[in-house]
C-alpha cells in the first residue's frame, strides 16, 4: 500500500545542531524555559504520568467489576479508586491533553509567531499544574478521597469523612493552568498571526482551539467558586449547599454542571482540531466545508453553555426547564454531526493513505459518532430517565472522552512527534497498536451500553449477578486496551534514538510548522513568514516544491 | 485448554439470558422502550451510513487508486443536507423524550400514595396503612402508585429499571415520581446516585402481587398503627394542637381542610398548600405564616425525624375531606379490613369535634 511518507536519504540526514532541544542543555534550562515547545514537552511527560496512574486506577476498576461481590477491595476502597480515577483523568489529563501539549507546541508556528503572547504565563501554568497535580496525589496516597469527581454535596460537604478539602484545592489550583493556557491561546491568535495570516486562512485546528480556550476562560473560573463553597461549607460551614441552614444542594449542581459540561467541549474540541489536519493531510484534501467546521466549533463553544442543566432531569428541577435544556441539548448535537459529515467528505476523492495518525482519525469518526448518538438518548428528557446513572452514561462519556478525546490524542502526538523529536515513530507496530486500542475500546465499552440498558448503576462495588457476564467482557477488553495504550509510550521512546529521520515535512503537509525544520528553532522561524496561501492548499505545497527544485538546480 | 470450558460457558450462559432490556413491568415500560427502539434504529442507520462514507471512499480512493487528489471547495447543498435532516431528527426525538418525560413524572390523580426515606445505605418506605418495610416495596399491580420520595442525609435516586422509573431523593426537599406496575414479580430497587461507602449495598426488591395477595400482605404486614394515626399522636406530643385546635380563638390557623387549599401569608403572597409546604411550614414557620396570625410558632428543625414530618404530613392531609374522599375512593378495593379509613377518620374527626363540643 502506498504512502505519502517522504523522509531525507537516511545515509546523509541529521538532526539539525541547532533547534529548541539542542539550544540550551541542564535541568534549569527546561525548568526556567519560556520556549512553547519545551513547555509543551514537559505537559507531554507530566500528563502521561498522570495518564498511566488514571489507567492503573481504571485497571483496578475493571479487575474488582469482574466479580458481583466486592472481593478485591472493600467497598471504601473502590469509591476511592474510582474517584481518583475521575479527577485524575478529568483534570489532570483530558484537560490539558491536547491543549497543554499538542496546542502548545504548534499553535504559535501555525499562526507564524515565534511564541505564545505570554511565556512566562505559559510557564506559570505548567507549574500550577504540576502543583494541583502533587496535591491530588497528596491527598490520595494520605488517604484518598470518595465523593466521585463530581464532589456530590451534601455528601462531600457533611458527610465524607475524606481529603475533600485538599483535593477541592488541587483542581482550584490546577484549573488556574488552563485559564491560563486559555488567555495565552486567545490574545496569540488575536495578536500575533503572521503578516496575511486572516481567520479564515487558519488551520482548523486553530480555530477549535480558539473555541476551547473561551470555554476554558469562561467556565472555569465557576468551577473554581464552587469547588471554593465546597471547602468554606465544610471548614467553616457556611450553609451555601446546606437545607437545614436555608442553602440549596440542587445550587451546587447547577454552578458544577455549568463548568462541568462545557469542560465536555474543552476536552473534545482541540481534539476534533486534530482530526481535521489529519484527515485533511492523509487525503491530501482540503477539508470539505472549512467555513462550515470553522463556526461549528465556535457554535459548539456558544451552546455548550446552555446545557448544563440536562445533568439534573431527574432532580426534581421544573418540568418546563427540562424542556429548555432538552431542546438545546438536541441542538448542540448538530455542529457535531455537521463536523463527522464534512471530514467523511474530505476522504471524497481523494488521494487516501492510511498511516497511523488516520488510523486513529478513523477510530475517532466511529467511536464519537456512537459517543454522540448515545448522547442524543440522554439528551431526550423521557429516556434519560432510565438511562442516566448507568452503565449507559458510563459507556457513552467513555465513548466520547476515551475513544474521541484520547483516539484524537494519539492521532495528533502520532502525527506532530516527527516535528518535536525530528524522528519518525515505526509505522507497522503503531499501525498495530491503533488496531488493537480501537479493538480493546469496543470491547471494554460496548458491553457497558447493554449494562446501562438493564439497569446497572454505576459506582457500584458489588452488582448483582446477572450482570457478571457482559462485566467479564469489558474487563477482558481492557486488558487488550491496556496493551495497546502500553505499546505507544514504548516505541515512542525507542524513536527517540532509533527512529528514522524526518526530515522538515514527512507528511507533505501544508501547515505553516511542516515548512520549517524538525525539530524547530527556538524562535521558530528565521524569519516571520508572509502567508498567501489558504489552509490546506496542496496545490500551494506543490508549487514550493518545484519552486524549490528550480532554484536549487 | 483449561479456560477453554469455562469460556463456553460464559457464552452459553450468556446467549441463553441474552436480554438488553431489563423486564418491562410497568405501564410506563413499552412507551420508553418504543423510543428507545426508534433511537437505537436511528443511530444504527447514522453509524452504517457514516461507517460506509469512510469504508467506502477509502477504497474507492486510496493513493493506489487515485494518485491526485481533486480539490473540492465544500457544498452549501450537503451541509444543509447533513445539518437539516440530523436537526429534524434530533427534534422529533427531543418532542417524543418530552411528550414521555411529562407522561412519566405526572402522577394520575388516583394515584395511592407511599413514602419512601432515603438514607446511608437503606430505603424505608412507609405506606399510609402503617406498613413499614425496609429495603423491600410491596405494591399491587394494575393500581397507579405515587412515590414521595426524601433523603435524610445525602443525596440518593430511587431507580427500578424494570419500570423504567427513577427520581433523586433530595435532602430538604419532597420529589415524586409514579408507576403502575403490570406484571407481578420481584424486581430491582438501586439507589443509582452515588452516596457514599456503602452506595452499592443500597439495593432492594420491589415485590409485585396481585390485588389479592396484597390484601393479605396487607393484613399480615400491618403495624397496628396507621401513618396517621401516628401523626395524630406526634401532633399532640410536640403540643402542635395546643395552637392548631381549630378554636375561633386558636392562636394557629385551623388545619382541618387546609391541605390543598390556597393560604395566603403574611406577606400577601399566596401559595398552594400541598407535601412541600406542610413540611416547610414545621421546620421553618417564620416564613410561613398565614395572614391574620402572629409569628409565634418555633421551628421544629432537629426535633422530628424525616418520618416523623411525614407522619404529620399524612396526618394534616388526612384532615382534608377532599383528600380522605380521594384516597379512600382510591383504595376502597385493596384495603377491605380498612384500617386506613378508620385512622384516616379517627384523625379528621377529633379536631372537628373538638370545634364542635366547645362553642
Amino acid at each position: 500500500m502506498s504512502t505519502i511518507v517522504s523522509l531525507p536519504d537516511q545515509a546523509t540526514a541529521r538532526i539539525p545542531k541547532r533547534n529548541y532541544l539542542s539550544n540550551e542543555n541542564g535541568l534549569l534550562s527546561w525548568l526556567l524555559t519560556g520556549d512553547h515547545k519545551r513547555i509543551a514537552i514537559l505537559y507531554l511527560i507530566s500528563i502521561t504520568f498522570f495518564f498511566a496512574i488514571g489507567g492503573t486506577l481504571a485497571g483496578l476498576i475493571r479487575l474488582e467489576l469482574l466479580t458481583p461481590q466486592s472481593d478485591l477491595f472493600a467497598a471504601d476502597t473502590y469509591n476511592k479508586i474510582f474517584t481518583m480515577h475521575g479527577v485524575i483523568m478529568v483534570f489532570l489529563f483530558l484537560v490539558p491533553s491536547v491543549p497543554a501539549t499538542i496546542g502548545n507546541f504548534v499553535i504559535p508556528i501555525m499562526v507564524g509567531a515565534k511564541d505564545l503572547a505570554f511565556p512566562k504565563i505559559n510557564l506559570l501554568s505548567w507549574y500550577l499544574y504540576l502543583a494541583g497535580g502533587a496535591m491530588t496525589l497528596w491527598a490520595m496516597i494520605s488517604g484518598g478521597v470518595d465523593t466521585g469527581w463530581t464532589f456530590t454535596t451534601p455528601l462531600s460537604t457533611h458527610f465524607s469523612n475524606t481529603n475533600v478539602v485538599t483535593t477541592g484545592l488541587a483542581i482550584f489550583v490546577a484549573g488556574f493552568s488552563s485559564i491560563f493556557t486559555g488567555l495565552n491561546f486567545i490574545v496569540t491568535i488575536h495578536r500575533m498571526r503572521a503578516p496575511g495570516m486572516t481567520w479564515f486562512k487558519l488551520p482548523l485546528f486553530v480555530w477549535s482551539n480558539y473555541a476551547g480556550s473561551i470555554l476554558m476562560v469562561l467556565g472555569t473560573p465557576v468551577l473554581a467558586i464552587t469547588l471554593v463553597l465546597v471547602v468554606l461549607e465544610r471548614t467553616i460551614g457556611i450553609g451555601v449547599f446546606d437545607p437545614a441552614k436555608g442553602g440549596d444542594p440542587i445550587l451546587f449542581q447547577h454552578l458544577f454542571w455549568f463548568y462541568s459540561h462545557p469542560a465536555v467541549y474543552i476536552m473534545i474540541l482541540p481534539g476534533m482540531g486534530v482530526i481535521s489536519e489529519v484527515v485533511s493531510t492523509f487525503s491530501r484534501k482540503r477539508v470539505f466545508g472549512y467555513t462550515a467546521v470553522a463556526f461549528s466549533s465556535v457554535a459548539i463553544a456558544v451552546f455548550g453553555f446552555f446545557v448544563w442543566a440536562h445533568h439534573m432531569f431527574i432532580m426534581g428541577v421544573s418540568n418546563y426547564a427540562v424542556l429548555v435544556f432538552s431542546l438545546l441539548t438536541m441542538l448542540v448535537a448538530v455542529p457535531s454531526a455537521i463536523k463527522i459529515f464534512n471530514w467523511a467528505f474530505t476522504l471524497y476523492k481523494g488521494s487516501i493513505t492510511f498511516e497511523t495518525p488516520m488510523l486513529y482519525a478513523f477510530g475517532f469518526m466511529g467511536l464519537f459518532t456512537i459517543g454522540g448518538l448515545t448522547g442524543v438518548f440522554l439528551g431526550s428528557s423521557g429516556t434519560d430517565i432510565h438511562l442516566t446513572e448507568t452503565y449507559f452514561i458510563v459507556a457513552h462519556f467513555h465513548f466520547v472522552m476515551v475513544g474521541g478525546m484520547l483516539m484524537a490524542f494519539l492521532s495528533g502526538i502520532h502525527f506532530w512527534w516527527p516535528k518535536m523529536t525530528g524522528r519518525m515513530y515505526p509505522e507497522k507496530i503503531s499501525q498495530l497498536a491503533a488496531v488493537v486500542t480501537f479493538i480493546g475500546f469496543n470491547f471494554t465499552f460496548f458491553p457497558q451500553f447493554l449494562l446501562g440498558m438493564l439497569g446497572m448503576p454505576r459506582r457500584y462495588a458489588a452488582y448483582p449477578p446477572e450482570f457478571q457476564v457482559l462485566n467479564v467482557f469489558s474487563t477482558a477488553g481492557a486488558s487488550i486496551l491496556g496493551i495497546g495504550y502500553l505499546l505507544p509510550i514504548l516505541y515512542l521512546i525507542w524513536s527517540l534514538k532509533y527512529g528514522k529521520i524526518a526530515g522538515n515535512n514527512p507528511w507533505q503537509a501544508t501547515g505553516l510548522e511542516w515548512q520549517i525544520q524538525s525539530p524547530p528553532l527556538t524562535e521558530n522561524f528565521v524569519e516571520i513568514p508572509i502567508v498567501t496561501q489558504e489552509a490546506y492548499d496542496y496545490e500551494w505545497l506543490e508549487r514550493q516544491k518545484e519552486h524549490e527544485v528550480t532554484h536549487v538546480g | 485448554m483449561g479456560l477453554s470450558p469455562v469460556i463456553w460457558q460464559f457464552l452459553v450462559k450468556w446467549l441463553t439470558n441474552f436480554a438488553v432490556i431489563p423486564p418491562e413491568a410497568s405501564t410506563q415500560a413499552p412507551q420508553v422502550d418504543a423510543l428507545l427502539v426508534f433511537m437505537t434504529l436511528v443511530s444504527l442507520v447514522g453509524l452504517v451510513l457514516v461507517g460506509m462514507l469512510i469504508a467506502g471512499f477509502s477504497i474507492l480512493y486510496n493513493k493506489d487508486r487515485n494518485p491526485v487528489a481533486t480539490q473540492i471547495e465544500g457544498s452549501t447543498l450537503l451541509e444543509a443536507t447533513w445539518t437539516i435532516i440530523p436537526l429534524g431528527l434530533f427534534l422529533v426525538m427531543f418532542v417524543w423524550g418530552s411528550v414521555l418525560y411529562f407522561r412519566i413524572y405526572t402522577p394520575p390523580p388516583n394515584a395511592m400514595n407511599i413514602y419512601v426515606v432515603g438514607k446511608q445505605w437503606m430505603w424505608k418506605a412507609e405506606h399510609p396503612t402503617g406498613q413499614h418495610e425496609i429495603d423491600a416495596l410491596h405494591i399491587p399491580a394494575g393500581v397507579p402508585i405515587q412515590i414521595t420520595l426524601i433523603s435524610q442525609d445525602v443525596f440518593h435516586s430511587f431507580s427500578i429499571p424494570a419500570f423504567r422509573v427513577k427520581r433523586e431523593a433530595i435532602p430538604g426537599r419532597y420529589t415524586t415520581e409514579w408507576f403502575e406496575a403490570t406484571t407481578p414479580g420481584t424486581y430491582h430497587l438501586f439507589c443509582t446516585q452515588y452516596c457514599g461507602t456503602e452506595h452499592s449495598g443500597m439495593i432492594g426488591e420491589v415485590t409485585v402481587l396481585t390485588k389479592d395477595d396484597y390484601k393479605k400482605w396487607l393484613a399480615e404486614s400491618t403495624s397496628g398503627v396507621s401513618l396517621a394515626q401516628n401523626g395524630e399522636r406526634l401532633f399532640a406530643s410536640l403540643s402542635c394542637n395546643a395552637c392548631h385546635n381549630g378554636r375561633p380563638d386558636a392562636r394557629g390557623p385551623s388545619l382541618a381542610d387546609v391541605y390543598g387549599s390556597k393560604l395566603t401569608l403574611s406577606t400577601g403572597q399566596a401559595v398552594q398548600v400541598d407535601d412541600a409546604y406542610l413540611r416547610q411550614a414545621i421546620l421553618n414557620p417564620s416564613s410561613h405564616i398565614t395572614q391574620g396570625y402572629a409569628p409565634i410558632m418555633p421551628t421544629y428543625q432537629g426535633q422530628v425525624s424525616e418520618e416523623g414530618l411525614i407522619s404529620l404530613v399524612e396526618y394534616i392531609k388526612n384532615l382534608s375531606s377532599n383528600y380522605r374522599v380521594q384516597q379512600t375512593l382510591n383504595t376502597t378495593e385493596l384495603l377491605p379490613e380498612q384500617p386506613a379509613r378508620s385512622a384516616g377518620q379517627a384523625g379528621a374527626t377529633q379536631p372537628a369535634s373538638q370545634g364542635v363540643t366547645k362553642p
